[in-house]
């Protein structure tokens, strides 16, 4: 029961301009790591040096932030549309 | 040539030089827009600010437009008051108020954002122009481009205030009332801004949109003579106007127009919409999001975009953020009305129920001089008050009915006022 993940143009760079994709992830652990696998280019600039996924990358599921529906606890279900969006902020120390 | 400004993240600082882009492509994180602060000293004096125009482009060497740019914009400068009768009542003795309410062309401070964002949007060719609002930005955004004969899709909550609607669409404006709040229209906006070629100023212009903000900055400290206050009270929504604010005081001291001295930064928002003051609160920097629900539909912005910079702002300069209820919201706009003529709408409300927490509560000493924002007008949210006054009677074109209209009022002032002396007793 895959589900369909839209990917941001700031990624695009580094997936050969593919903005799409179809997975069968089971939740969000699972579609980052299979992400990371089909667009190895595209794992260094999605982790932190600490080895943790940027702060400014969110995902939503249809409608949702996938934090308000259990984060990674969340199953997806068939024809979920994940979308991945960083944080627009322009901010300053 | 000297480059003037450029983009640069703010994490991993790589530079992406003029663009309508607002996110790092190797890290992901915000751009911003840096500037060569040794090209703006001899161009960013007292002087050379004193001798330009009456609004906000009197500092235009801080921001991000060409040399050769001609403004047709103009907004900003507007008056900072003494506050004596509000201080009074809420045990304050140096009280200024930076009052945004009659911030020109559209009666809030996000006229100035969109000064500098749409001159942005010309530079890049846009022919259309959009942006995600709570109502303010869309104003802003409509009027001006009317100006500027640019077209433009401005998308915002579908349950928004009738008047911030309306002030939209007599602009001309394509309005899209999506269903959900903030951040949903806002996550569609960004969608919009990847697939479109048009110039969004909160998504792909953003960097360049968030200086306009150093303005009020600029305006607070030449207003005090070039010097800066003790503490400034800020509204919180997407939390960019207080880290700008601090940006500005930062290239003032750096530049040398002020004297180096701390400046504590307050932040303010709306119990029902908090993600910045819990995270102040909890001594943290990270952001949990919420759901909204707060009259103060102007600051419900669940997952604020510059959150995390501006909790870290106001931990760094030893100040606070407090939230307050939608009842002490309401009940600070008609304070600040009663007492300095000031009509703002729900965040002003927010901004003064805090201030006066935050003298109540001992954050901020009464001989302190501090400077609280309001950032929007209060005509643009009726709504809220709806109820809050009873209609009188009318009277009868005779001079005893008006007589007897005033013994009455008089003897229910006197009633109020007595009730108040047993409260306060």
């Amino acid at each position: 029961m895959p589900v369909r993940v839209l990917l941001p143009n700031a990624f695009q760079k580094h997936t050969n301009n593919v903005r799409e994709i179809s997975s069968a992830a089971a939740n969000l652990p699972e579609l980052i790591a299979e992400i990371e696998r089909q667009f190895p280019a595209l794992r260094p600039h999605l982790r932190g040096e600490d080895g943790h996924l940027r702060r400014f990358i969110n995902f939503y599921v249809n409608e949702e932030d996938i934090r308000f529906l259990g984060n990674e606890k969340y199953s997806f279900k068939e024809g979920d549309e994940v979308l991945v969006i960083p944080s627009i902020a322009g901010g300053s120390n | 040539m000297t480059i003037a400004y450029q983009l640069q993240c703010r994490e991993c600082k790589r530079t992406y030089g003029l663009q309508p882009l607002s996110i790092c492509d190797e890290c992901f994180s915000p751009l911003e827009v840096a500037f060569d602060l040794d090209y703006a000293r001899t161009r960013f004096t007292r002087e050379a600010i004193s001798q330009g125009p009456l609004d906000m482009w009197r500092y235009r060497a801080l921001l991000p437009v060409p040399d050769t740019y001609v403004p047709q914009t103009p907004a900003g400068l507007t008056p900072l008051l003494a506050a004596p009768r509000l201080a009074a009542h809420i045990g304050a003795r140096n009280l200024y108020i930076k009052n945004d309410a009659v911030c020109m062309p559209t009666l809030s401070f996000k006229d100035r954002v969109v000064a500098v964002a749409l001159a942005n949007a010309q530079q890049f060719g846009f022919d259309t122009v959009g942006c995600s609002s709570t109502g303010n930005l869309a104003n802003a955004v409509a009027a001006q481009a009317a100006r500027l004969g640019l077209k433009t899709f401005i998308l915002v909550p579908a349950d928004l205030e009738s008047a911030k609607i309306l002030n939209t669409q007599v602009y001309g404006a394509t309005l899209v009332r999506v269903e959900g709040n903030y951040d949903h229209v806002n996550r569609l906006s960004s969608q919009i801004a990847d697939r479109y070629n048009w110039g969004f100023v909160n998504v792909n212009l953003r960097p360049y949109y968030a200086e306009g903000s150093k303005t009020v900055g600029f305006e607070i400290a030449e207003q005090l003579g070039w010097r800066l206050p003790d503490n400034i009270v800020v509204p919180m929504a997407g939390g960019s106007l207080i880290t700008k604010i601090r940006k500005a005081f930062g290239e003032l001291i750096a530049l040398g127009l002020v004297e180096d001295r701390p400046v504590r930064f307050f932040g303010a928002q709306a119990t029902g919409c908090s993600p910045i003051s819990t995270a102040v609160k909890n001594g943290t920097d990270q952001i949990e999001p919420q759901r909204p629900n707060t009259i103060a539909r102007s600051l419900a912005i669940g997952n604020p975009a510059d959150g995390m910079y501006a909790a870290r702002a106001i931990r760094n300069s030893g100040g606070w953020a407090e939230d307050v209820s939608d009842i002490e919201i309401v009940s600070a706009i008609q304070e600040l009305a009663e007492t300095e003529g000031i009509f703002t709408e729900t965040a002003g409300g927010v901004t003064t129920a805090v201030t006066a927490r935050l003298y109540a509560h001992g954050r901020i000493q009464p001989d302190e001089l501090t400077v609280t924002c309001i950032t929007g007008n209060g005509l643009k949210t009726t709504d809220c008050l709806q109820g809050a006054y009873e209609p009188h009677k009318a009277i009868r074109p005779r001079l005893s009915d008006f007589e007897n209209f005033v013994d009455e009022h008089n003897a229910s002032s006197q009633l109020l006022s007595l009730a108040g002396e047993a409260h306060a007793g």
